[in-house]
């Protein structure tokens, strides 16, 4: 029996995946290269295999984690290469590994959020974001779990955060919380369109880089 | 990823079915390739993925050097509207490239329902729709299925029809079509040469004239183009392709599992059953090379539910020792096998008990008709004592959801056999209570009519359908004799099953009709939320023509059919033939039991297989 780890690649054609659809993708990659997972015990016995943090449909990410049990014992830093060719196109396999931290401890997430605009950035665009979104306090409209809408705010849970101008977009490299709560970039793009609406972006993407623990190591 | 794709994908739907890149996908490099096809199933993704033979000719066609086969599929209306609105044309989603821009556009059309999806995926491709507005030699606009036995009503938008089976006509089809893009041969040359193959049926080399009642006077064909058509069959199961290695889809489709097909055909000759016709003569896959196909695809995909698909599973000769076969591995690999198509016979229902783990899932019967008489009428050869027997075995196996299904509007069908569905149910209700293992559970019938539409190339393609009113007295007939609360009493739309009855059986002049419906709006017929009769109705009108000539209206046996240029071996004496018999309520025997002569042995020029 072996409790492991997977770090994953979510991107490109795979990033439409839902939650749900990753999870029957996972079991039967596994189930294609003969892996059996351990299930649960009980009247409707299902694998044990769990995702660490949930990527909103749409989103890319370097690291993406799994947690999984098998039967038997397994070389885990064999199985990224025998796994990743029974893995559909845009989702791969970086490392596998008996998992140090407990996903608890996972605590932020790096992330680099792009804002595309269709006729140039705005200018002084950067420099009004980047103040927008440090200030003392940044409220949002949020979708609650009861599918009202709340006031939310979200700067405590932005903890770092670079804009950069390129080319047609204005680069976020952003720190967020992880969980409990957690934020998502994606909302930054909200954040904009209600307090800078001239600066709101025609269109925004969200990629995450790494993850992080409260201190700011790295997450694995 | 195209970017205005990229920007319309976070708003619609489901957008996992508008990106591929599903795991065993083919990819190929565009520059070894000389032919690009794109194959369109003009239904959902969700819907077309689970269609086998599109699997089927997806593999078969990628396994050609040379050629690549990509995949379309008609977009769900928000998906639709995002498109038109940022100017992005349909796509295939192996590629992304355009579908306009493909060597041949091939469309799967299994059911009349879809043929407005195809007018407007050409339209999405940006393609003119009728045939002689497309001058070039590419894209060519081919179809295939089961509806194309009656392309009439779309004759007008596609080049050609493939009438039969696909594994090895389209093939030769794309061959042909390879070598004159090669030899750059204009579009009437390849269209001339194409109809000599057996199978390609090509709608503009033949005139069709009417009479002034609007039957058809007559069809002739010109430029050396076959008078008749004949499909096309596979001859040796054990050697057509079998697609044990096919596109698993990320996410969750219609029939998500493998599917095994026993054998194609079927024995019965039910006479109201078009597939049970044209898909004649019965030819099985052998119990071997099923088990290993199975082990392959289960291994392959890594699904863990698998499904023995055929139009009536209980008469593949070697079923049990097929599932015996199959059964360790399912076991093993925690696979739950099923067997839709059974028959309600007590072997079957022997053979269900046994593979039933767990789960008691619902049993689903067709007696399609509530008297003996009638289930004789339609050679549907049931007996309500099997049925009972059957019911027996179920109730005291566990069971306790059963689905009964029937047709109304069944030619010669009286009120004694609609209330002969009542009947049925209730003494359902009453073996339950008899045998019942667990009456805690409950008990759940769920009764479900159709508004039985006649089909081309059955015994009934001469039929009347019953008029709308009579369908909806009898529903209503129905409806107020099943008192039993534990019946749950379903009927068909009418709506749906009236249009279906005009498609089945048109003629060409159709064509006008379509592409009215479709201008109004009419576009994913096949969902009843999607489907409004008005429009059709409208067309009808401004066309100057009556559906209910074509849904209403019973045939004389002189009459010129529509569809008569195509041949499915079965000829129409052994059709009428099989019609009075009906009215005599006279059963034919199955296949296997004695041949009646259908035409169908002369596919191998003598006997037929049994199997």
């Amino acid at each position: 029996m072996a409790k492991l780890r997977l770090l994953f690649v979510k991107e490109d054609r795979a990033a439409y995946i839902s939650h749900l659809d990753l999870l029957r993708t996972f079991q039967r990659a596994f189930l294609r290269l003969g892996l059996v997972l351990r299930h649960s015990q009980g009247f409707h016995p299902h694998p044990i295999i769990s995702f660490a943090l949930p990527l909103p449909v749409g989103q890319c990410s370097d690291c993406e984690i799994l947690d999984f049990e098998t039967v038997e014992d397994l070389d885990a830093a064999a199985l990224p290469a025998e796994l990743n060719p029974f893995l559909p196109q845009g989702i791969r396999v970086r490392a596998c590994y008996a998992p140090a931290w407990p996903v608890r401890d996972l605590a932020r997430l790096s992330c680099r959020v792009a804002f595309l605009y269709d006729r140039g950035v705005p200018e002084n665009g950067a420099a009004e974001i980047q103040a927008l979104l440090t200030g003392p306090s940044l409220v949002i409209q949020k979708r609650t779990k009861r599918k009202s809408m709340a006031d939310v705010d979200i700067r405590p849970m932005l903890h770092d955060l670079t804009v950069t101008g390129e080319p047609g977009l204005l680069r976020l490299d952003v720190v967020v919380s992880a969980q409990n709560p957690g934020l998502n970039p994606a909302l930054l793009g909200q954040a904009v369109g209600t307090y800078l609406p001239a600066l709101s972006p025609d269109f925004v993407t969200v990629r995450r880089l790494e993850l992080l623990d409260e201190s700011g190591g790295c997450f694995r | 990823m195209d970017k205005r794709l990229e920007r319309i994908l976070p708003r619609v739907q489901k957008p996992a079915r508008y990106v591929g890149g599903e795991y065993n996908a083919v990819m190929k490099d565009k520059a070894q390739v000389e032919l690009r096809f794109a194959f369109c199933f003009p239904d959902t993704y969700e819907i077309g993925m689970s269609n086998l033979g599109y699997r089927i000719l997806y593999g078969a066609l990628n396994e050609m050097p040379g050629v690549w086969c990509e995949r379309a599929f008609a977009p769900w209306t928000d998906m639709e509207a995002e498109m038109r609105a940022a100017g992005l044309p349909l796509y295939a989603l192996e590629s992304g490239d355009p579908v306009g821009e493909f060597d041949i556009i091939g469309f799967s059309v299994g059911y009349e329902m879809a043929y407005t999806a195809m007018l407007n995926m050409l339209d999405l491709a940006g393609l003119p729709l009728r045939g002689e507005d497309r001058t070039a030699l590419t894209p060519l606009v081919i179809a295939g299925g089961t509806a194309m036995y009656n392309a009439e009503p779309v004759a007008d938008f596609i080049d050609m029809a493939l009438i039969g089976e696909g594994e090895e006509l389209l093939p030769e089809v794309v061959a042909l079509c390879r070598r004159a893009k090669a030899e750059g041969w204009d579009k009437p040359r390849l269209l001339r040469a194409a109809a000599q193959i057996q199978g390609v049926y090509v709608p503009s080399l033949y005139d069709v004239d009417y009479k002034e009642d609007g039957t058809v006077r007559a069809i002739t064909a010109r430029d050396g183009a076959p008078e008749r058509v004949v499909k096309r069959v596979v001859h040796h199961m054990d050697r057509a392709y079998y697609p044990a290695k096919t596109i698993v889809p990320s996410t969750e489709i219609v029939h998500d599992r493998v599917t095994l097909e026993v054998f194609r055909g079927c024995i019965r000759g039910c006479r109201f059953c078009q597939a049970g016709y044209v898909y004649r003569p019965v030819r099985c896959r052998s119990r071997e090379q099923l088990a290993q196909y199975g082990q392959e695809a289960i291994a392959d995909s890594g699904y863990q539910e698998m499904t023995l698909s055929s139009l009536s599973t209980s008469d593949y000769p070697e079923l049990v020792g097929l599932c015996d076969d199959l059964e360790e591995m399912c076991r093993q690999k925690h696979v739950n096998l099923s067997l839709p198509s059974l028959r309600a016979d007590n072997f079957s229902m022997e053979l269900m008990g046994r593979l039933q783990r767990g789960r008691k899932a619902g049993l689903t019967f067709a007696p399609e008709a509530g008297t003996q008489r009638l289930r004789d009428a339609i050679n549907k050869n049931l007996t309500e004592e099997d049925l009972t027997e059957s019911l027996k075995t179920a109730f005291s196996g566990g069971w306790s959801a059963v689905k009964l299904y029937f047709m109304l509007g069944l030619p010669t069908e009286t009120d004694e056999d609609v209330l002969g569905i009542a009947e049925m149910a209730s003494h359902a209700v009453h073996t339950w209570r008899e045998h019942a293992s667990n009456k805690n559970r409950g008990l759940r019938i769920t009764v479900s009519t159709s508004w039985f539409v006649p089909k081309p190339f059955t015994a009934f393609q001469w039929e009347a359908q019953i008029s709308r009113s009579e369908y909806e007295r009898r529903v209503k007939l129905l409806r107020e004799a099943i008192t039993a609360k534990a019946v749950t009493y379903n009927w068909h739309d009418g709506d749906t099953s009236f249009l279906e009855a005009v498609l089945a059986r048109g003629d060409r002049r159709l064509g006008r009709v379509l592409e009215r419906a479709y201008r109004k709006g009419a576009k994913l017929d096949a969902w009843s939320d999607c489907f409004d009769l008005n429009r059709w109705l409208e067309a009808f009108a401004e066309c100057g023509l009556d559906p209910a000539f074509y849904a209403n209206r019973e045939r004389t046996r002189e009459e010129i059919l529509p569809w008569s240029m195509i041949s499915c071996y079965v000829s129409d004496d052994y059709l009428w033939r099989q019609r009075e018999l009906a009215y005599q309520s006279v059963t034919t025997p199955d296949c296997r039991t004695q041949c009646s002569g259908c035409g169908a042995n002369s596919v191998e020029g003598g006997e037929c297989y049994h199997g």
